[in-house]
């Protein structure tokens, strides 16, 4: 079965302040060195069917209108390889 | 992109200027150019457009909002009044309480979640930046019709946002109201209220003053949020060609909120400020303006100290950023370490970005060049003013003939057909239970939540010692303000007023959130000015001032605008929240008293809108002097325990009202419909001035006594007995068979 | 010599007024604690209280687990002081490791504010010992993310032992895994529990004054021991 991933981000324009928390914590924990965090989500969608240009567009449609509030967010979609 | 610098702009005096695209007019525009001399620089001119947009200027509101002004009743209570941050009313024992009803339609309907979010997150900003300590919120709603897909998108979101805000900051939602009306399909209406409370000391202003005290710039970064929004947003009908570069959206952090709040209050308590304004619409560009425009001297700015989010942004940009969770505060040059470490303390960004100074200008540097400099109060003060043309809409008559006389909607004439009718107005939405949204709140956060949801009014208690309370109802009738403008708006008082005494508390004064279509529109023009009109005239005879609140217009789509949807608050005290009066008939054996006036009035009712989805002829008649006698029999009645409960008759009338206190006591009623009185008219009929109220029989002589010695008409209905409602003659309906209709129904249609 | 219970006050705890009126209510004086600082001011016991720490950001609880405060007292609640984890504090309390599961967003994905009846399970813990074995109380309930979840083993481990403090009746609230509102640790010392006792203490502002009990438990607990 394949498996395509939509990740959905705010767009970078965007308050995140989940990520602005996680940003602050982390230092106070040791781990320096990190500029800033943005916090996302990820989608696995696994499809019957092969993975097909008209696949996609569903997919690009399902996430523009119902995946990520194209208001405020960004998503991207990949094809997650065989075997990995 | 060169920098255009004041020194540019004297430079270059015929440089072509976006002014319309900036929502200026012509005349504005050439007004903003005689007031500073020459052309406007890109950052004044972004200034000048944002604050005298409608939505920050009133331009168009103005005229008649100052009737709140000229016909304010006498009142020792009022300490602030309109035009700060919200109104300041004394309730005693040192203790002052401020309270402001304010809308965020608009983005709500963009964006539901994150639009009804930074609704509350800028209404609780007012209320601390007056330096009290926010205690409660409540949000009046109205929505499209309940089954349409596009409510199922808009409420479950703005529920969601409300209590994803309010709750994360720790106020308990008290109260509001949800109202559904196909009028708001594409007008979904987020009012939000807060309450403060602090002691008479601590009321601080938004006013600089003091050269060289320093401005304090804290909380979020600034980022490039709403830029435009208030502009775009909040002052023209929708349209898709808004640009996608910078989010009109804000997104609010109530973590950043409640930290902000805290921090603020350590602040306060320390008196480390001098004045101080919050950022709501309009940024910096507001604050500042209205800072220095409001104190003594001027303000220097320098904008490269503003802590940024994303440092792409330019002047304009940093000026009218929206970003959430921002205030600004005015502190002594020697307060400003301990100001600082507060901060820290709280993990709060803040910064000094500038200081008073002994001129009569507001300056703002960027990069050491000098992008503005203009007289403060023109920016935030002295906009435009408009008297725009109003004109008794052409179907208003057509509309009150349509009256819901019994020859035009068919009446129930059978107890079986009585019946049916209570169950239908029962399970309209409108009246349904609305517990699955108010369920999505705190109620109990700060363990001072005595009345809520579900009641007339939300109370809380102030002081744990003395039991001082205060209480807050809002109301708003859309249909009866479609039907009389000048009507709709005081019935709206009335209702709040009523609700608020129902409880036992004693009203003191008013905030209202003015919701309204296109005041370029003749029709709405003059729905506004009768709607103020009637208002203030009704807040004169209550003795409630009007102590602030917010106009919402442009709230149509295309030419059809929403009913004209007054929301009024109203805010009472009471000396001893112990003696509080619930709506629930708790006790078996107590008797029931219908207080007031019945007449065949079914214009603009629940009735008329759940069975024939009528709406037509005119609203229930107001009189005021009998809502205040009501209201002191109400208060009487609660403080000197002669009434266990008590429930306001509006919405659904007398049989809407027994369905509620029974449901809610889990307790029967039998009830007698008095003589000379038509069935019909006794259960449906909307008459103002009502209530009902239980009277433990030990009481009734003295209740009967007091009545008639005030000259309250106070009828004897019947008992709290058994479990379901028993109309004698007529018919009986069990508590199950009302539960059944009455919940459940908000559920079906969005959960 | 007063009994001294502090409250910690994480950025973002809400509750934490709530729980020092509840406190001071049940005869103890209440003393607040601050999440920057280690020391636990000589308190007999702890309460951590219910809000929003750090938002919920990133897993409720998950920020506020590693505050200063929290190494003290996760190190005194293995040396056996009282601590009572309400809500947020719950939550905190599993992302500690001081008890075992997690709390997950409601099954209903709404935010829910209820009056909710529960059975105390065990009335042998120290938060506990002032209900009957069995007794069904009403107290306020208000969560997103309430659902205690916890692999079947630990599940077992926990019915077996008594672990299980209280249960929630009639209505499941959250979806929580058999019913569980509220957990111990093997010791009897730690409790988790996610309804608000503090919000029932007083007959004006709760629905009942039966949230009372845990703090009189803790008292009796402390003046026996």
């Amino acid at each position: 079965m394949a498996r395509v991933v939509v990740d959905v981000m705010l767009k970078p324009e965007i308050l995140d302040p989940q990520g602005q928390a996680v940003q602050r914590a982390l230092p106070r924990l040791g781990f320096t060195g990190i500029a800033d965090v943005r916090q996302g989500k990820r989608f696995e969608l696994e499809l019957e069917g092969p993975v097909d240009d008209a696949a996609l567009a569903r997919i690009r449609e399902a996430a523009e209108t119902f995946l990520a509030n194209t208001v405020i967010e960004d998503f991207t979609v990949r094809v997650e390889e065989e075997g990995k | 992109m060169s920098l255009d610098t004041v020194k540019n702009a004297e430079q270059t005096p015929d440089a072509a200027q976006p002014w319309a695209e900036l929502g200026l007019k012509q005349d504005e525009y050439a007004r903003v150019r005689e007031i500073l001399g020459r052309r406007p620089t890109g950052a004044e001119l972004a200034m000048y457009s944002v604050m005298w947009s409608e939505h920050c200027s009133y331009k168009s509101s103005k005229v008649h909002l100052k009737q709140f002004g000229e016909k304010k009743p006498e009142t020792d209570a009022m300490l602030v009044g309109i035009g700060e941050n919200a109104g300041v009313v004394d309730v005693g024992q040192g203790y002052a309480v401020t309270f402001k009803v304010e809308s965020h339609n608009h983005p709500s309907y963009i964006e539901p979640y994150q639009g009804a979010a930074t609704g509350i997150g800028g209404i609780v900003r007012d209320i601390l930046a007056m330096g009290a300590r926010p205690v409660a919120v409540m949000d009046p709603l109205r929505f499209g019709a309940a089954d349409h897909p596009d409510t199922r998108r808009v409420l479950p979101g703005i529920v969601a946002g409300i209590g994803g805000y309010g709750n994360c900051l720790g106020l308990p939602n008290i109260g509001g109201e949800v109202v559904f009306d196909s009028c708001y399909q594409g007008n979904p209406l987020v009012n939000a209220l807060c309450v403060g409370v602090m002691k008479h000391e601590d009321i601080h202003l938004a006013q600089a003053s003091g050269a060289g005290n320093k401005v304090i710039l804290y909380g979020a970064r600034t980022g490039g949020d709403g830029i435009g929004g208030v502009s775009v947003l909040a002052s023209e009908t929708f349209d898709d060609s808004k640009p996608a570069k910078r989010p009109a959206v804000q997104v609010g952090d109530p973590f950043q909120e409640k930290l902000l709040i805290e921090c603020t209050l350590e602040i306060f308590g320390e008196k480390l400020v001098k004045g101080i304004q919050d950022l709501g619409g309009a940024g910096l560009s507001c604050a500042t303006s209205e800072l220095a425009s409001a104190g003594s001297g001027g303000m220097r700015i320098d904008l490269d100290t503003v802590h940024l989010r994303d440092h792409t942004l330019s002047p304009e940009e940093i000026l009218m950023s929206e970003s959430q969770e921002r205030m600004c505060a005015i502190v002594e040059p020697d307060k400003v370490a301990r100001f600082l470490e507060i901060c820290e303390k709280w993990d709060v960004i803040a910064n000094v970005i500038g200081e008073v100074t002994d001129g009569e200008r507001l300056e703002i540097y960027w990069h050491g060049e000098l992008v503005v400099d203009v007289p403060p109060r023109t920016v935030a003060h002295e906009g435009p003013t408009y008297q725009r043309p109003f004109a008794r809409p052409s179907w208003q008559d057509a509309l009150q003939a349509d009256a819901p006389t019994a020859e035009r909607l068919a009446r129930p004439t059978t107890g079986e057909g009585l019946k049916a009718d209570l169950l239908k107005v029962a399970s309209h939405p409108n009246q349904a239970s609305k517990s699955w949204i108010t369920d999505q709140y705190d109620r109990y956060v700060l363990g001072n939540t005595v009345l809520s949801h579900g009641e007339d009014s939300g109370m809380i208690r102030i002081d744990d010692e003395t039991n001082l309370g205060v209480s807050v109802a809002t109301d708003g009738n859309g249909r009866f303000t479609k039907l009389d403008p000048y009507t709709g708006a005081q019935l709206a008082l009335a209702e709040a007023y009523r609700n608020v005494a129902a409880g036992g508390a004693k009203p003191l004064a008013v905030s209202d959130c003015l919701n309204f279509g296109s005041p370029e529109d003749p029709d709405v023009m003059w729905q506004f000015a009768e709607a103020t009109r009637g208002l203030a005239d009704a807040c004169l005879t209550l003795g409630t001032p009007v102590t602030g609140g917010n106009v919402s217009l442009y709230n149509q789509t295309g030419e059809v605008a929403i009913h004209p949807t007054p929301v009024v608050a109203v805010l009472g005290v009471i000396d001893d929240v112990t003696r509080r009066t619930p709506v629930a008939f708790a006790e078996e054996g107590q008797l029931l008293y219908l207080l007031g006036d019945t007449e065949d009035e079914l214009g603009g009712s629940a009735w008329s809108q759940a069975v024939h989805e009528h709406l037509g002829g005119l609203p229930p008649k107001v009189d005021l002097e009998r809502e205040r006698l009501l209201g002191e029999i109400l208060i009487s009645g609660s403080r000197d325990g002669m009434i266990d409960a008590a429930h306001d008759l509006s919405d659904g009338g007398l049989g809407q009202a027994l369905v509620e206190s029974c449901l809610k006591g889990g307790r029967g009623a039998r009830v007698v419909v008095p003589e000379g009185l038509d069935p019909f008219v006794f259960l449906f009929s909307e008459s103002a001035g009502r209530a009902v109220v239980a009277v433990p029989r030990s009481e009734e002589l003295r209740f009967n006594d007091m009545c008639t010695a005030r000259g309250l008409p106070a009828t004897r209905i019947g008992v709290v007995d058994g479990d379901g409602l028993d109309v004698q003659g007529q018919f009986s309906v069990s508590l199950a068979e009302l539960k059944d209709a009455h919940t459940g129904v908000i559920e079906a249609l969005l959960g | 010599m007063t009994t001294r219970v502090g409250v910690v006050t994480f950025p973002g705890s809400l509750d934490d007024r709530d729980a020092r009126r509840a406190v001071r209510l049940a005869g103890a004086e209440p003393v607040a604690l601050w999440h920057r600082d280690k020391d636990l001011h000589q308190v007999d016991a702890v309460v951590l209280p219910g809000g929003f720490s750090y938002g919920d950001y990133l897993r409720c609880g998950a920020i506020s687990r590693f505050s200063p405060v929290m190494e003290t007292v996760i190190e005194q609640a293995r040396a056996g002081m009282p601590v009572l984890g309400i809500c947020n504090g719950f939550q905190v309390l599993c992302e500690s490791h001081l008890l075992p599961g997690a709390l997950t967003r409601n099954d209903s994905l709404h935010f829910i504010c209820r009056d909710q009846k529960l059975r105390i399970e065990n009335n042998g813990t120290a938060w506990t010992r002032d209900y009957a074995a069995g007794q069904e109380i009403v107290v306020p309930l208000k969560n997103g993310e309430g659902r205690f979840v916890a692999d079947e083993r630990v599940l077992d481990e926990l019915e077996a032992e008594g672990r299980v403090v209280a249960r929630y009746l009639d209505v499941n609230p959250n979806g929580s895994y058999r019913d569980i509102a509220g957990i111990t640790n093997a010791a009897g010392n730690v409790v988790g529990l996610m309804p608000h006792p503090e919000h029932a203490v007083e007959p004006l502002t709760g629905p009942t004054t039966e949230g009372l009990g845990f703090f009189t438990s803790v008292l009796k607990q402390l003046v026996n021991a």
